[in-house]
């Protein structure tokens, strides 16, 4: 007996005591800090796992590259259907690195870990969402110009771009929030997920289609952008509760 | 001050057509500790499942201090830490960083209180090294380095000494005997008996 763990178990009999009012309840972190972390973790993660982090730009960056070979190398002709291949290509891209979002995190107990843990699921479900857009959207709307410029787009067009890439993937990041995780239970989700997840972006679509077209002709291009805003805006409010909603069903 | 109590009130869950728990009632105060043996498929996971609010029993209810835990959750998770079957751990972060993450999203973590968690469980030589790399003993070993800093009054553990080698089963022990110790309660399923170092012990055996 003497030879195991007695000396600690010794310490901490005498300890006991003072011990009770050491429960960790009064020290919660404060909940800004909890996604704070949450967000650092996943952001973490993804530099040590670069190719799940590569996937979505290489795809962009494919699509994209592949329109002026198939169509015509014409540029007139390019630039017309630039805004339409951009954003068909974004949406595929987002979508495509949407799988990656909860899975891992659903395989290794940290997501039920996060519903324990005292915190809101929803902020810290809200983190995980930030964490992926600065991962996929954020790139894919830094990317955006370098394409569009392959298919003839004047640079005149460039902040008007990655202005409504970056504003639209926010919402396709937060709609794809609630596909994924509603799919969780479900193995070779991808084909449930894009079912899903398609047609509430739609939108998203259109309006930021409409944004980058705008953008190329100079036209005003600010209510295009401010119904993506609304969109994003709403997925901001919204997204992260349902998410959270559907995240404590798959734990059950 | 109040005592901290946990209550069970004839539980009933149904996964599909399984009745899994058919009426588990017990109740757990301060500095207690019960043990939850019963063959596999048992429900022995359910039960720990469904007592911290993961699962939704059909019947019966759970009291934290007198008050149905569905109620207020987030006091009742703020109160609890549960480890299951695989250490929640990520594979491509190293123990001391998973350890930072996991228990900082709960409550804010000294870098002197982590050092010291780590050397308890016999961690600190490996630490930095990628959890992917460690053995599955070693991972549990970090989980249980988690647990020590968790300082919440109800542990909930699922085959706490898995893959542990006989020091390891050492350790939960006397992990277990300080929490009683401190007036914590303890709820562990097990395959095997808990070590000895751990008194007092309460058993609950689940029929298959």
């Amino acid at each position: 007996m003497s030879a195991y763990g007695s000396p600690a178990t010794g310490v901490a009999v005498q300890a006991a005591p003072v011990a009770r009012q050491a429960w960790a309840g009064s020290r919660q972190a404060p909940m800004l800090e909890a996604a704070g972390l949450a967000l650092a973790r996943d952001l973490q993660l993804a530099f040590r796992k670069r190719g799940q982090l590569v996937q979505p730009l290489a795809f962009f960056a494919m699509v994209t590259m592949l329109f002026p070979l198939a169509i015509s190398p014409e540029l007139a002709r390019l630039r017309e259907i630039a805004p339409g291949v951009l954003w068909a290509g974004a949406l595929l891209a987002s979508l495509l690195a949407l799988e990656f979002l909860f899975r891992d995190d659903a395989y290794d107990g940290t997501l039920e870990q996060y519903a324990l843990s005292g915190q809101s699921l929803t902020w810290l479900i809200f983190a995980k969402t930030a964490a992926h857009w600065l991962l996929t959207g954020l790139p894919l709307a830094l990317m955006a110009p370098l394409a569009a410029l392959s298919l003839g787009v004047s640079a005149a067009a460039v902040p008007g771009i990655v202005a409504s890439v970056a504003v639209g993937s926010v919402a396709l990041s937060l709609i794809g929030s609630i596909g994924a995780a509603l799919t969780l239970g479900i193995k070779r989700s991808g084909a449930l997920l894009s079912l899903l997840t398609l047609p509430l972006s739609l939108p998203v679509l259109i309006f930021g289609a409409r944004a980058t077209q705008l953008a190329i002709t100079g036209g005003p291009l600010l209510a295009p952008l401010e119904l993506l805003a609304a969109l994003a805006v709403l997925g901001v409010t919204l997204a992260p509760l349902a998410a959270a909603a559907a995240v404590r069903i798959s734990l059950e | 001050m109040h005592d901290e109590r946990l209550d069970v009130e004839s539980l009933h869950l149904w996964r599909g057509d399984r009745h899994v728990l058919r009426g588990v009632c017990f109740s757990l105060a301060s500095g207690e500790c019960l043990q939850v043996t019963g063959p596999n498929g048992s429900g022995k996971t359910s039960l720990l499942r469904a007592v911290c609010g993961l699962m939704y029993p059909e019947e019966g209810r759970v009291l934290w201090e007198g008050r149905d835990v569905r109620s207020d959750l987030r006091t009742f998770h703020c109160a609890l830490v549960y480890l299951g079957h695989e250490p929640p751990l990520k594979a491509d972060l190293s123990a001391r960083e998973n350890l930072r993450y996991w228990i900082g999203v709960r409550h804010r973590l000294g870098a002197a209180a982590l050092e010291d968690a780590l050397e308890r469980v016999g961690a600190s030589p490996w630490c930095e090294r990628l959890v992917r790399t460690l053995s599955a003993g070693q991972r549990r070993r970090v989980a249980l380095a988690g647990l020590a800093l968790s300082m919440v009054p109800l542990w909930l553990l699922d085959e706490p000494t898995t893959n542990l080698d006989t020091e390891g089963q050492q350790l939960v022990g006397s992990l277990i005997a300080e929490q009683l110790a401190r007036g914590g309660l303890v709820l562990a399923a097990v395959h095997h008996e808990l070590p000895a170092t751990v008194r007092d012990l309460r058993r609950l055996e689940l029929a298959a």
